[in-house]
């Protein structure tokens, strides 16, 4: 076992989120103690109230960018942290959140709250990445424990984590479930969304709904007659693309591009 | 030669023999392959509808076990696991101990063999080599082969140079008549001596007659082919051709084609380390050529377009395979086009190939 | 004892040298803890794996008996990890794995290596300084980004007292750089040859392979008398993973070393 003094420290960050990303490293409960062991976790509100000052030497990032204050926070978290790595869609992609991205912010906030001038926000949903460089990205909602472990061990070992650019289909194929749209069962977006789940949404029977958001260079056009092949119209096309990864650049376009099929 | 009547006392036989007994079940609206506890599991009066991009279970008129086509799963998923540990690793003062998985003697019975799938076995058998683990897998399984009296419209394996008939690689071979009957043909001793253990009776005058009938009406009803033509020079030709776009602009590049292959072999490692980083481990699972990092080096991917990735994939499976292994790498099995969620079908797609390579070869003056 | 080098397990090999070259570049010298590999021949490679990081392709640059030494340039976590292992450090090492150079018995020769591509030339000149009597001209052309990164240069000496020409050339000087200035192919235009008894030895980028290759037959020399190194994404080492496929070839089986008779046709094909 380390000394404090030599444990690597390792601090998690919340921004626009649920949280449930910081409770997958909760969740790792059989290796938690042995975590403890050799990183310092210095900042972690979901465990613990103690802080321990920075810099560290990873910063795990939950949450989008959603307002002014937010965005100056993440940049001294940056700049306090060896390696910045984000966990999660909201993270990686801005979140379910940023739907607001495709109206208006002004209007929502005149709606929804008596004091409206009292809101100070962004008008778009901000990922990490678009505000500070980002080291490592988790991708998710939510992130899966086995990656998350495996970065972690990873930082500790000075290995690559293993986070593959493939696509869900090959995770399906290896845990041996029939391809969805092929047998006509569900709408199934595993063709354009990275691995990392362990395709465990068509192995319950239901179409991947893309949390993982989009592997480096999904070809979405193509798959769009298939989702119509599988039920989806032009609307179901347009919202199974605006869910937890609705402004990943791919998704968002194409999207985008079924409202203007619509038109 | 002899007939069995329900396959129940042989799948009884090979357990108590101590074969883990794997063959098609139905599983989520698909025939898989999985190991099954009694011959009860077989997928009866199941049929299949099979078309690019589309699969569908339909019943039949009849209560056939083996009244169905390829599935989704090839029986690499038990000769060349999709997954498995390669070996582990202890830190041992200043070195470390590197430990190898013992072999496991399970030993298989692979029930229900298509004649391409005995053909994509012995295909990757020559990847892999007599040395390796995949010919150990299949020298201790007991192989059990199913004349193919159906096959889907997505199959070609007589264009792919093989056919419903299954002629080698098996220690039995069955072709399904009427009644749950079963015509047996002997192809190995440990064939000849399981049988022996169970009851049969000689085979009724007629019944060769049919099953011959059977396999060459199959034979006959395959509608698809691959073009006639020298494949590997046609591809090697067509390097640079504009077609690889056009397939490009409707692929996935999600790889179903290549994990649906029976003879697709290609792997990746990974090495990973448990949080005391003392105990490492090295496993490997599938690989696909269209995975983004497939063909990665320092500084970049090789092939990062699709078109390039595609090629990549039709290029080796009917080109390149016979530079490397001495044969083609497809058996005309079909899967890759039934699974490809977007149907693309390799036997259209290199048709397309050979018809712009004839326009592009120069005229004769 | 040997044993086969068809295997996905590593053999256990010490680190018991170790000499940083360059600022990024570091020679290890390694010697069986147990069973040793086979033994190797220059142009060969190796799988090296550094416990709990991973593994990577390293040609071999060095050693006697059943000692192997190694030129690695830090460009990954894998190499990283190596270039620090301090002298002791266990590492694990499959192989050797591919064809070699294929050294003729007599003739000219002509050896280019460019940047770390000089690490699996390395031992190619050192068999010829064992049988220089038996070649004529032999010339090895050097080149590197900066002065800072030319490999062996403590060598160079050794290397031209046997009767070998070494010509070095750098792309951009520094302060206290004499020597030339520019790409390796300028070396090869001052160099005579008689293109009916050369064979040439190329190993660095493949542009920059491509144009010395491209060079020498336009000189007069067969593609069949020019040997290339390739790279490709070798995992495996012996043919089975299909990562390192180009075009018909196994890289790993059947390269890195391939003559550009068979390499010229695949170089000229994108993403292949």
């Amino acid at each position: 076992m380390n000394t404090p003094e030599e444990r690597p420290t390792l601090a998690v960050w919340k921004f626009a989120s649920c949280d449930g990303c910081q409770l997958a490293l909760l969740d790792c409960e059989d290796e938690l103690l042995t975590l403890a062991d050799r990183v310092q976790i210095a900042h972690f509100t979901e465990a613990t109230r103690a802080t321990v000052a920075g810099p560290y030497d990873v910063s795990l990032v939950e949450g989008s960018i959603t307002t002014p204050a937010d965005r100056d926070r993440i940049m001294r978290i940056r700049q306090n942290s060896r390696l910045l790595v984000t966990i999660g869609a909201c993270a990686s992609a801005g979140g379910i959140q940023a739907l607001r991205n495709f109206a208006d912010v002004s209007e929502f906030r005149s709606i929804v709250y008596a004091r409206p001038d009292y809101i100070e926000t962004l008008d778009r949903s901000l990922p990490i990445g678009e505000v500070v460089p980002v080291d490592a990205e988790l991708r998710g909602c939510p992130i899966d424990r086995g990656q998350l472990l495996d970065l972690l061990t990873a930082m500790l070992a000075g290995r690559r984590p293993h986070l593959p650019d493939r696509p869900v289909c090959g995770e399906c194929k290896l845990r041996g479930t029939s391809c969805l749209l092929v047998t006509g069962r569900a709408p199934c977006l595993g063709p354009v969304t990275r691995a990392g789940c362990g395709a465990i949404c068509p192995a319950a029977n239901r179409g991947c709904f893309g949390c993982y958001g989009p592997i480096g260079d999904p070809n979405t056009a193509a798959l769009i007659p298939a989702l119509r092949a599988a039920g989806l119209d032009e609307d179901g096309v347009r919202r199974i693309f605006r869910t937890f990864n609705a402004a990943a650049p791919a998704f968002a376009d194409a999207a985008r591009g079924e409202e203007g099929e619509q038109r | 030669m002899v007939v069995l009547t329900g396959l129940t006392e042989l799948v009884a036989r090979l357990r108590a023999e101590g074969y883990r007994v794997v063959g098609p079940t139905v599983r989520d609206d698909a025939i898989v392959l999985d190991e099954i506890q009694s011959a009860d599991e077989l997928p009866y009066g199941y049929g299949v509808d099979a078309a690019p991009g589309r699969y569908r279970l339909r019943r039949r008129g009849d209560a056939a076990a083996f009244g169905h086509s390829a599935g989704p799963q090839s029986w690499k998923q038990f000769l060349h696991p999709p997954r498995r540990q390669l070996w582990t690793a202890d830190r041992d003062g200043g070195s470390f101990t590197v430990t190898e998985p013992a072999n496991p003697d399970e030993r298989l019975a692979l029930l229900g063999v298509r004649p391409c799938d005995l053909a994509a076995i012995a295909v990757q058998r020559r990847v892999f080599g007599e040395d390796s683990d995949y010919a150990r897998r299949i020298d201790q399984a007991f192989v059990i082969a199913v004349n193919c009296t159906e096959p889907a419209e997505v199959c070609f394996c007589v264009s792919a140079g093989g056919g419903p008939r299954a002629d080698t690689g098996y220690d039995l071979a069955l072709t399904e008549l009427a009644n749950s009957r079963y015509l047996v043909e002997i192809g190995s001793e440990t064939g000849s001596a399981l049988l022996s253990q169970v009851v049969y009776a000689p085979a009724e005058p007629g019944d060769i007659a049919t099953a011959n009938d059977q396999i060459r009406t199959a034979e006959n009803r395959m509608s698809r082919a691959l073009p006639d033509t020298d494949l590997p020079g046609l591809l090697r030709r067509a390097a640079e051709s504009p077609h690889w776009d056009d397939v490009a602009s409707r692929c996935l590049t999600c790889g179903n084609c290549t994990m649906v292959c029976p003879t697709c072999f290609c792997t990746s490692v990974v090495d990973t380390t448990d949080v005391t980083g003392d105990h490492a481990e090295r496993w490997q699972g599938w690989a696909s050529c269209f995975d983004l990092d497939y063909s990665e080096l320092h500084g970049g991917q090789v092939r990062t377009s699709g078109a390039s990735r595609y090629r990549q994939w039709l290029t080796h499976k009917f080109g390149t395979w016979h530079a490397q292994f001495g044969q083609s790498g497809c058996v005309g099995c079909g899967r890759c086009v039934a699974w490809c969620p977007v149907g693309i079908d390799v036997t259209a797609e290199l048709t397309a190939l050979a018809a712009t390579s004839d326009i592009d070869q120069p005229v004769p003056s | 004892m040997t044993t086969t080098p068809y295997t996905m397990t590593p053999l256990r090999y010490r680190v018991v040298a170790r000499r940083p070259d360059t600022a990024d570049v570091v020679t290890l010298d390694l010697d069986p803890l147990g069973s040793p590999v086979q033994s190797w021949a220059p142009g060969q490679f190796t799988m090296v794996y550094a416990f709990g990081v991973g593994e990577v392709p390293l040609s071999v640059s060095g050693g006697e008996g059943h000692r192997i030494v190694h030129t690695v340039r830090s460009v990954g976590a894998v190499t990283a990890a190596i270039c620090v292992a301090p002298v002791g450090t266990v590492l694990g090492v499959r192989g050797p794995f591919g064809h070699g150079w294929s050294l003729p018995d007599r003739g000219d020769l002509v050896l280019v290596g460019g940047g770390i591509g000089l690490a699996p030339l390395r031992p190619l000149v050192r068999t010829v300084m064992a049988r220089r009597h038996r070649f004529g001209e032999v010339d090895l052309l050097v080149g590197a980004r900066t002065p800072d990164d030319l490999l062996f240069t403590d060598e160079y000496d050794r290397w031209r007292e046997s009767g070998i020409s070494v010509h070095v050339i750098v792309d951009r000087a520094g302060r206290h750089w004499s020597g030339q200035v520019g790409v390796v192919t300028s070396l090869l235009d001052r160099l005579r040859l008689d293109p009916e008894i050369t064979t040439s030895f190329l190993c660095g980028p493949e542009i920059m392979m491509r144009v010395i290759a491209r060079n020498l037959t336009d000189r007069g020399l067969t593609a069949g008398q020019v040997q290339v190194s390739l790279e490709r994404n070798m995992r495996c080492g012996y043919g089975v993973c299909g990562h390192c496929q180009y075009g018909p070839l196994m890289v790993c089986r059947d390269g890195p070393v391939t003559d550009y008779a068979t390499a010229e046709p695949l170089m000229a094909v994108r993403e292949l």
